[in-house]
This record gives C-alpha cells, sequence and structure tokens, in this order.
C-alpha cells in the first residue's frame, strides 16, 4: 500500500461529530469526489437511522449504526476508521474494528490520554493484524486531492490557502496536530503543496510512527521528498536516520526536532507532548537534529530557517526535473449560506416532466398494459423495490382478504353509526378506521411479532404456549369464533395455497402450523386464523425477498402489517358508508333496554 | 503528564491492598505510616492498630519521591546501634528535620514534609533481593537480581538480570521467560519462592498499571514473609478512571526541591481545570524582557525554541505556557491580564522596552476574533502599566475568522497608542521573534 488514501477511499466515522463529518463532506464537495468520504456514522446511543449533511448547496443522508460491525456490514468498502470515541472507550472501539476481519485497512484514534498498557495492546494487535493505526492523540491526516481525515486543515478557506485540495510533492509526517496546518502552509507558500501527510498523534505510545510513514511515501510516486518534524523525547527519529544510512530511504528528507529549548532547564518544565521528554541525552531535540544532518538530512539551523530550507529543495527538485509544475484543478466553492431542509422525502418525486413513484413515471406503472397492478405501486411507494410477480400478487391477495367483514365488526359499525349522523364519506371512514388497534385488525401485527420471536429463538410449540401464557397474552393470529379444523376458514385455506405454490419457501408458517397442531388439540377452534396467517406469510415473503431480520422486525415495529389492513378494510368501510348513504338512514340512538343501568350516588370524600 | 510518582507509603498501600490476590503464598505486614510532624506520628501511636509504633524498634525517612535516602543520611535506623530507635526519638527526629533546610547531595534543596515510619527488619544481606519493572520502548522489562541494597545500583550490568515482555506475550510464555532468567546465584533454598514471587511481582505491576516499580531491597524472612524495605513506584495516570477502586485515594506531590508554584501559575492551573480549554503558564524568569502569549502546544515550543536560538540563550526569556483548545473570551483575558501583570512590576534592567509575543499557528478550529477580543479588553482595561513600560506588541495568527480577529487587535492598539505589528499566515509562524529582536 503505497497510498494510504485514494479519491475512492470512504470512512466509518465512530461518533455523530457533527462538525469533523461535515468539513469532511465540504472538502468531497470542493474537490469533486464522486461518493462522500463519510460512508457511515456509528453511534451507540443514537436512534436516528441517518444525520443529514450538506453536500455543496444540497443536503444527504449518512447512515448512523449502532454498532461498527453494522456499519461495516453495510458499507463493506469503507475500510478507513475514524474512531472519535472518548479516552475511555477509543481502545474498546478500535479492538472491535480490528476483529472484523478485512474490513479496516487504518484506523485513525483521536482521543487523547488513553492508558498507557491499553494504547500499548492496541498498537501491537493493529501491526499483528496488518492495520494501520493513526494516533491516538492527533487530529488524523490527509491525502490532498482525495481524502482529509476530520479537522485536519482547518477551515476550507485554509485548505485551499495551503493547497491541500490537491496533490503537491511532499510527504509531511508530524507529531504535533496544531503545526500540521501550519507546515501545510509553509510548504505551500515554499514549495507546491504536500501530496500525503500524517500527524502520527502525541501520546506516548502511538500506532504508526514516524519511519512507517516515512517508508510508505518513498513508495508513493507522488511524493517527492518528506518533511518530518520531530520533538524532543524518544528515539523514533533515529529509526529514520538508519533507513537513511541503508538506503531504505533514497528520497530527499527535511526534519526538525522542535523543543531545542528543553536543554536549557534542567528538569521540572514540560514542553510539549506527553511524548515530550527526553530521558537521555540521545534524546534531546539538539542531538537528534545533528544525528539528523550528519547522515544528510536536510536540517535547518533553526525552526525559523526551516521556510528556506524547504524551498531550497523544491528549487533543486525542480530545477532536476523531479518536481514539474502542477496544473491547478477547478475547485466547486461551498456556498456561504446554505438553510437546513426541513422536509425529506424518498419515494416520489414531482419536479420533473411527470411525477414518479420510486422512480417511475406513474404512466409506466398505472394502466393495465404495463402489467402492473396496485401491489407493484405499494411495492414502489412503501418499500422502494420492485417486488417480483409472487409477492405483489400476495400483497393484492390480502388487500383482497381483508377488504370487509360485515356490517357487524366494530369499526364498520363506528362508521355507518358516524354516516348516520350525516357525516361526510372522509368523516365517516376515519371513525371506522380509528377502531383499527390492538383488538380490531391488530392481531396481523402481533401474530407477525410473536410467531418470529417464538421461530427465532427455536421455541418448540410448547415451549411457545408456554412462554405467551407467561406474558399473559393470548396467542395472537389464533383462534376463531365458528371455524375449526374440521370447518376450515376457506380465506385462510387461499391463503395457504397460495403462498405454498408461489413463495419460494414459507418457514414460518410451516412453524405456526405446528403450533397450530398443539393449540387445536387442546381445543378445536384455536386454529390459525386469517390475521396470523396473513402476518406470519409477510414475514416469509420479506424473508425471501432477501431482508434482514432486524429490517423486518423494523417493518413491524414501525406498523406496516397494520398498513395493510388500513388499506384493504378502507375499500369495505367505504362501501358501507355509501350504502348507508344510499339507503338515507335516519340518525342512530341505540335502543334502552340494550343497556344496562347500574348508575350509584356518588359518594362524599 | 502519563507518568506519576507516588509515595513509598502510597505504592505500599497498594500492594498490601492487592497481597492476597497476587502473592498468594507469601505474608507481608504493611506496617508503614505516613506522618508530617512528630505529634502526628505520636498520636497515630496512641490508634488501634498501631500499637507496634509504641513496642517495636523503628526506622524513620523521608517519603518525598527522591531517593539515596541512606546517602544522604536521611535514614533513621539506629540511635547507638542499628535497631533500637524509640518512638519518641523518631518523632524528635522528624522535628529536628522539618526544622531546618535539607540539601540533597545533588543540590536539589527544600523542606522535608512528609515520613514514613516502618518497623526495624533485622536480616542479613543474603536475605536481600532486588526486583523492579518498566517499559522500555514498547516492550516492559522485568529486573531481578541477587543483590539488593546499594549493591546492585553499583554493579547493574553483572548483576541484573533482564526479561523483555511484549505486551502481548501470554500468560505462560511470561512465565516461562521470568523462570529463564532468574539469577543464578540465588540460593537454592530462596530460587523457588523468588521465582513465583518475580512471576507474581510482574503480573501485580502490569494489572493495575504501574508505569515503574521497584522494590530494592525486597527482603525473603523465614515462613514465607515478605519485607518491602524501599519502593519506589510510578503510576500511568491515564489509566486513573478504572483503577478507582484499586488505586484507592492517590496523591501526586510535586517533585522536592521544587519551587513551589506561582499565585498567578496556580491561578491560571485552576482557570486551566475548570475549563475544557487549555492554558497553561510556567514562569521561567520573572524579570525576562520576552513574554510570550501562545496559542497551541506544539507553536508554543516552537516560538520559545526560537527566541533561545535567536537571543542565544534563555535570560530574555520569561515564561512558557500556551492557551488553546477554543478558550473563551473570558478565559483569554484572564490568561492576558496574568501576563500583562506578570511583565509590569519590574523595568527591564537594561532600559530596554519590553515585548509581548502574541503568537500561534494556524487555528484548526478555535475562533481567533473571539480570542482576540479577550486580548483586546486586557489592553484597554492595562493600558497604562502598557505604556509604562513601553511594551511592543508582535502578533501572528492564523484560522477561522483570523482576518477580523488581526483588523480589530491593530485598531485597538493604535486607538490605545500602543506599539503593534500584527501578521497573517503569509508570515512564517515564528518570523515575528526575529522582527521582535531586530528592533
Amino acid at each position: 500500500m503505497s497510498k494510504l488514501f485514494t479519491k475512492e477511499t470512504q470512512a466509518i466515522f465512530w461518533n455523530n461529530n457533527k462538525s469533523a463529518i461535515q468539513r469532511m463532506l465540504d472538502y468531497d464537495y470542493t474537490i469533486s469526489r464522486e461518493t462522500p468520504s463519510v460512508a457511515a456514522i456509528v453511534a451507540p446511543t443514537s436512534n436516528n437511522k441517518f444525520e443529514k449533511f450538506f453536500y455543496g448547496p444540497d443536503e444527504v443522508m449518512i447512515s448512523v449504526y449502532k454498532s461498527t460491525a453494522e456499519a461495516a456490514q453495510a458499507f463493506p468498502n469503507a475500510d478507513v476508521l475514524l474512531n472519535f470515541a472518548s479516552f475511555r472507550t477509543a481502545y474498546d472501539v478500535t479492538m472491535e474494528a480490528i476483529e472484523i476481519k478485512g474490513q479496516f485497512k487504518t484506523i485513525m484514534v483521536t482521543a487523547e490520554g488513553i492508558p498507557e498498557r491499553l494504547a500499548r495492546k492496541m498498537n501491537q494487535t493493529a501491526r499483528d493484524s496488518g492495520v494501520t493505526v493513526i494516533g491516538p492523540a492527533t487530529v488524523g491526516g490527509i491525502a490532498p486531492g482525495a481524502f482529509k481525515i476530520a479537522n485536519v486543515g482547518g477551515t476550507i478557506t485554509n485548505i485551499v490557502n495551503s493547497k491541500l485540495h490537491r496533490a503537491g510533492s511532499c510527504g509531511l509526517v508530524t507529531r504535533s496536530g496544531g503545526l500540521f496546518n501550519e507546515l501545510s502552509n509553509i510548504i505551500a507558500i515554499n514549495a507546491d503543496g504536500i501530496a500525503e501527510g500524517v500527524a502520527i498523534g502525541g501520546d506516548r505510545f502511538v500506532g504508526s510512527v514516524f519511519i512507517d510513514n516515512l517508508l510508505r511515501m518513498e513508495e508513493n510516486p507522488d511524493v517527492k521528498y518528506m518533511l518530518l518534524l520531530g520533538e524532543v523525547g524518544g528515539t523514533e527519529e533515529y529509526k529514520v536516520i538508519d533507513a537513511v544510512k541503508s538506503g531504505k530511504i533514497k528520497k530527499p528528507i527535511i526534519a526538525w526536532c522542535i523543543g531545542t529549548i528543553a536543554k536549557q532547564f534542567s528538569s521540572g518544565v514540560q514542553f510539549g507532548h506527553a511524548g515530550a521528554s527526553a530521558n537521555a541525552d540521545a534524546e534531546t531535540a539538539e542531538a537528534k537534529n545533528r544525528a539528523m544532518a550528519e547522515v544528510g538530512i536536510h536540517v535547518p539551523e533553526s525552526f525559523n530557517d526551516l521556510p528556506a530550507t524547504i524551498n531550497e529543495v523544491y528549487e533543486e527538485l525542480r530545477a532536476k526535473g523531479v518536481i514539474t509544475d502542477i496544473e491547478e484543478p477547478e475547485l466547486k466553492i461551498v456556498p456561504k449560506v446554505r438553510r437546513a431542509k426541513e422536509f425529506i422525502c424518498t419515494i416520489s418525486d414531482d419536479r420533473g416532466d411527470e411525477a414518479t413513484y420510486a422512480g417511475f413515471p406513474i404512466s409506466s406503472v398505472a394502466t393495465p398494459d404495463t402489467g402492473k397492478g396496485i401491489g407493484d405501486v405499494i411495492s414502489l411507494l412503501w418499500f422502494k423495490k420492485q417486488y417480483p410477480k409472487w409477492a405483489s400478487e400476495f400483497i393484492e391477495t390480502v388487500l383482497k382478504t381483508v377488504a370487509d367483514h360485515g356490517p357487524a365488526v366494530s369499526g364498520a359499525h363506528n362508521a355507518k353509526v358516524t354516516a348516520r349522523a350525516g357525516k361526510s364519506v372522509v368523516e365517516s371512514l376515519v371513525t371506522g378506521l380509528l377502531t383499527i388497534g390492538p383488538r380490531f385488525g391488530g392481531a396481523i401485527d402481533g401474530a407477525a411479532k410473536y410467531f418470529k420471536y417464538a421461530d427465532d429463538n427455536n421455541l418448540s410449540p410448547k415451549e411457545f404456549l408456554g412462554y405467551m401464557k407467561k406474558e399473559g397474552v393470548p396467542i395472537p393470529g389464533i383462534g376463531h369464533r365458528i371455524k375449526s379444523l374440521r370447518n376450515p376458514d376457506l380465506r385462510v385455506e387461499g391463503l395457504k395455497k397460495f403462498a405454498k405454490g408461489n413463495f419460494p419457501s414459507t418457514p414460518l408458517l410451516d412453524y405456526a402450523l405446528t403450533v397450530e397442531q398443539l393449540t387445536t388439540s387442546k381445543k378445536d377452534n384455536l386454529i390459525l386464523n386469517v390475521d396470523g396467517t396473513i402476518g406470519i406469510l409477510m414475514v416469509d415473503m420479506w424473508r425471501a425477498l432477501g431482508y434482514s431480520e432486524s429490517e423486518i422486525e423494523d417493518f413491524i415495529e414501525s406498523g406496516t402489517l397494520n398498513a395493510f389492513f388500513i388499506v384493504g378494510r378502507s375499500i369495505g368501510f367505504i362501501g358501507h358508508v355509501l350504502d348507508e348513504k344510499r339507503l338515507g338512514m335516519p340518525m342512530y340512538r341505540h335502543p334502552m333496554d340494550d343497556i344496562l343501568y347500574n348508575v350509584e350516588k356518588a359518594e362524599e370524600l | 503528564m502519563a507518568q506519576r510518582a507516588i509515595r513509598e507509603y502510597d505504592g505500599k498501600a497498594i500492594f498490601s491492598k492487592h497481597w492476597e490476590k497476587y502473592f498468594s503464598g507469601f505474608h507481608y505486614g504493611f506496617k508503614s505510616v505516613l506522618v508530617t510532624s512528630g505529634q502526628e506520628l505520636l498520636d497515630k501511636a496512641q490508634e488501634h492498630g498501631f500499637e507496634w509504633l509504641k513496642q517495636e524498634a523503628l526506622v524513620a525517612k523521608p517519603d518525598m519521591l527522591f531517593g539515596k535516602r541512606g546517602k544522604n543520611d536521611l535514614v533513621l535506623f539506629k540511635s547507638s546501634k542499628p535497631g533500637d530507635v524509640t518512638l519518641e526519638e523518631a518523632a524528635a527526629w522528624i522535628d529536628a528535620k522539618m526544622a531546618v533546610t535539607t540539601t540533597l547531595l545533588t543540590g536539589q534543596h527544600g523542606h522535608l514534609t512528609h515520613f514514613i515510619v516502618e518497623p526495624f527488619t533485622p536480616h542479613s544481606q543474603e536475605q536481600e533481593y532486588y526486583i523492579s519493572a518498566t517499559t522500555v520502548g514498547e516492550d516492559d522489562v522485568l529486573y531481578m537480581s541477587a543483590e539488593g541494597g546499594m549493591e546492585v545500583e553499583e554493579g547493574w550490568d553483572e548483576k541484573v538480570n533482564e526479561v523483555t515482555i511484549p505486551i502481548n506475550m501470554s500468560d505462560a510464555d511470561m512465565e516461562h521467560a521470568v523462570r529463564a532468567k532468574v539469577p543464578s546465584d540465588i540460593s537454592s533454598s530462596d530460587k523457588e519462592a523468588f521465582t513465583s514471587f518475580a512471576i507474581q511481582f510482574f503480573r501485580f505491576y502490569r494489572d493495575l498499571n504501574f508505569a515503574y516499580l521497584e522494590i530494592n531491597p525486597i527482603v525473603m524472612l523465614e515462613n514465607n514473609n515478605m519485607a518491602i524495605l524501599d519502593l519506589v513506584a510510578r503510576l500511568d495516570d491515564t489509566a486513573g478512571f478504572m483503577m478507582v477502586d484499586e488505586w484507592g485515594e492517590i496523591e501526586y506531590p510535586t517533585a522536592f526541591g521544587m519551587e513551589d508554584q506561582s499565585p498567578e501559575e496556580k491561578a491560571i492551573a485552576e482557570a486551566d481545570s475548570k475549563s475544557g480549554a487549555s492554558l497553561k503558564l510556567t514562569i521561567l524568569n520573572p524579570l525576562g524582557r520576552i513574554w510570550t502569549m501562545v496559542a497551541g502546544g506544539g507553536a508554543s515550543v516552537v516560538y520559545a525554541d526560537t527566541i533561545a536560538d535567536l537571543t542565544g540563550d534563555v535570560s530574555q526569556l520569561a515564561n512558557y505556557g500556551e492557551y488553546s483548545g477554543g478558550p473563551t473570551t473570558g478565559e483569554t483575558k484572564f490568561y492576558a491580564d496574568t501576563l500583562i501583570d506578570l511583565m509590569t512590576r519590574t523595568p527591564d534592567a537594561e532600559g530596554r522596552d519590553k515585548i509581548l509575543i502574541i503568537g500561534g499557528a494556524i487555528a484548526n478550529f478555535t475562533d481567533v476574533a473571539k480570542t482576540f477580543t479577550g486580548i483586546i479588553q486586557s489592553f484597554e482595561e492595562n493600558i497604562e502599566k502598557m505604556r509604562e513600560h513601553n511594551i511592543q506588541v508582535y502578533v501572528r495568527r492564523g484560522g477561522p475568522n483570523y482576518e477580523k480577529g488581526l483588523k480589530d487587535i491593530k485598531e485597538a492598539a493604535d486607538r490605545l497608542g500602543l506599539y503593534i505589528e500584527v501578521y497573517g499566515p503569509q508570515t512564517h509562524v515564528t518570523d515575528i521573534v526575529r522582527m521582535a529582536l531586530e528592533k
């Protein structure tokens, strides 16, 4: 891997750090990336499914997951993890990410002050697994024109001023994150910007060290020379010196260690980072600067002379033709004022010539010659997918099956009473619809939920019955007023027959039928009823269509099953309302002899 | 700061707390007290559980992070012969030591304030061993020697065996590695016990997040009784959040001989502890001519470096410090007030102007205009003093909203009649130091 990041690199961002993510997307827009550099966000305590961000003048949605594993599964190509967890959890987050084999090539850890022993374990485990850790205690790194980590580079204005929007020819490695920006600026002014840059982090134990980054940059053809900003303390710079001596690094290096002042104070003053404290003469900034100069590394007289040294090396490489002039790319300008959209629509669009359902013009699904039915329209508008014929036909079968069940059921009764009070179709209809809930129509939801739970947990029919008894709930979808095994409900038979003949498989129905065997052995009419059959077969349909179990649970939770009942039964309710209008029935008053009056005088308290 | 030294007493208290769990088969009495006066020692002896202070011969020594207490003649273990120190003698000795300034062989000097008092442990030189562990590079290293006390320090290379233990080494491999390196000159009667102790010692050091742990000497007495005669320990304080119960109440004392912080440094440290931003101040030379108010940890170092480089030494540099991480306007004003107050107390000895460097790299997210508002407010309040000391201000900064920040501070200084030069990201970060010195 000669380059840390490319223009295709995508990251999973651990922690919903909105401003840092927005800065990444602003950068993406500016350099015209095709995909956002943040593929997904992990936020364990968030209940949001996505988060909105600006992408230039528009907005995009980035998915939010509760765990790294879920995000990784959804975005197998996102090979960078930006770990913005606190020092308390950063270790666990990194270790969990390394465990997801083959997913992450680079993990950046921003927390400062991770316990040293944990940091060492984390770094070593990453090395053993071939994962590059940037940090801890870092702002990250950047591959200009390709991928930028979080806040590196600061504001977009500064990024452009420091030429961080397109690749230059310097490879930059620093410990300090604060000076990273500054050096990018110095290199932009005195040379042509950087090709790749990493701030390795200020803690004592960091994952990738100077030499790791410089060796990679040696292989990166875009990098023509390197700049290393070291610090008093530690011996990492000597590994670079050895690599230069042995010829492993041939590209020119400019280097400076900050903290030369530390030698002037015997003890007590901590200059800079936790890692910055010289334990021996060789660890002083001065000794390291001298040793680097001795092997031919370009070391300026002082930090103040660094710009001149950069310019010298750059001009020399230009004169040799190693560095050629860069054509400045066109930049997209992020608008200064942007307004977040109040509403989001992901199912239909009326902005073009013709309104569409999930991308399909209405005319392409409306008329009979399109071959599309109402089931197809539902699959587009409810699920944003084109369901196969068997599934959309099943949906239509369900709608037709539940359309009406006579005038006596409470919803129809309410609709009729309201119509007779002189109310309009819509008022009468919603009165009926408002009756739909846990006791009326809700068995579809309940059956899907409980049977799925029992099947997922491999409960035997007997265990399932025991479980429901403990819950204190009669099993939804089981039982009928008059129908029994000997006198079956033909609607149920029809649904089962359709499913057996058309579904690829019906595992939940098969399970439900074993439950039915047990319940009917107790009482003849405890059969799988029409509500239960619909709920269970919907789960089987979604499973066969490839939805994950958690997606199916979300459907159940959000009331999708009820929605089928609502749509279907609306047909019947409207029928009853129109029937009332047609008959011109008067206002209904319930007969008093049908009411048990039992009113006692209120006690005084 | 990550690795911090703790008192010998606290180190022993941690041992004692976890002894049963880690050192099965060995016994440790933990008879130690930490006192800050002779009277406190006498009072302690009256408490239940500390009767031994009256019954046994005692050893007393300062517990203030420095070593070589024996060589500095700061260990009381005899009045006429070893092992005859009484409670009253120990208390009197402590008071006498506290009354005078103590100068160590290293030249550090100060007042002794904390003492550890323990029973005198009669033993022979053969019973003394050395053991320690720390982190070297990326690995842990365990050091063991058959000789304890001062002897081991005098012949380190010949007398000490090292075991390198990589971070992810399994316990079985660690035990094998330690076993293989136990010094051969440990007497055969003690060898098995020492090996077992060394393995447990390493686990203890590792699990309790020590950064450094040394017992010199550890004395192996009869019946697997262990005496920890001298202990040096540093903790990795970043692990503190996981070790709340394991460590108990831990204090991180300042090293002996370190001058106490000035009230101004303390005030800044206090403001720092209450803020999400970072405020740091160290006064290097209160009479210095060049004062720095620099944003950012890395930048503060390069400014200090550059001042030393360009002036040839550090005599002119008055302070070191930083403000960063998005401090509020109020916090920035307080920091500026403190610096201006300090730099206007005494005129320069050679009658030169004083220089205030308001420096900083290009900020990632700190709002430059907002922080500069705090500095401007401080200028307005302190302008009389600043004029009196001919303070020359040099500003260099970049980052969010820097144009407005630079414009505001320039206008304010001009309005107040203050000499100022103002530069942005186009000027090299430390170049204002050169400009200030050349003027």
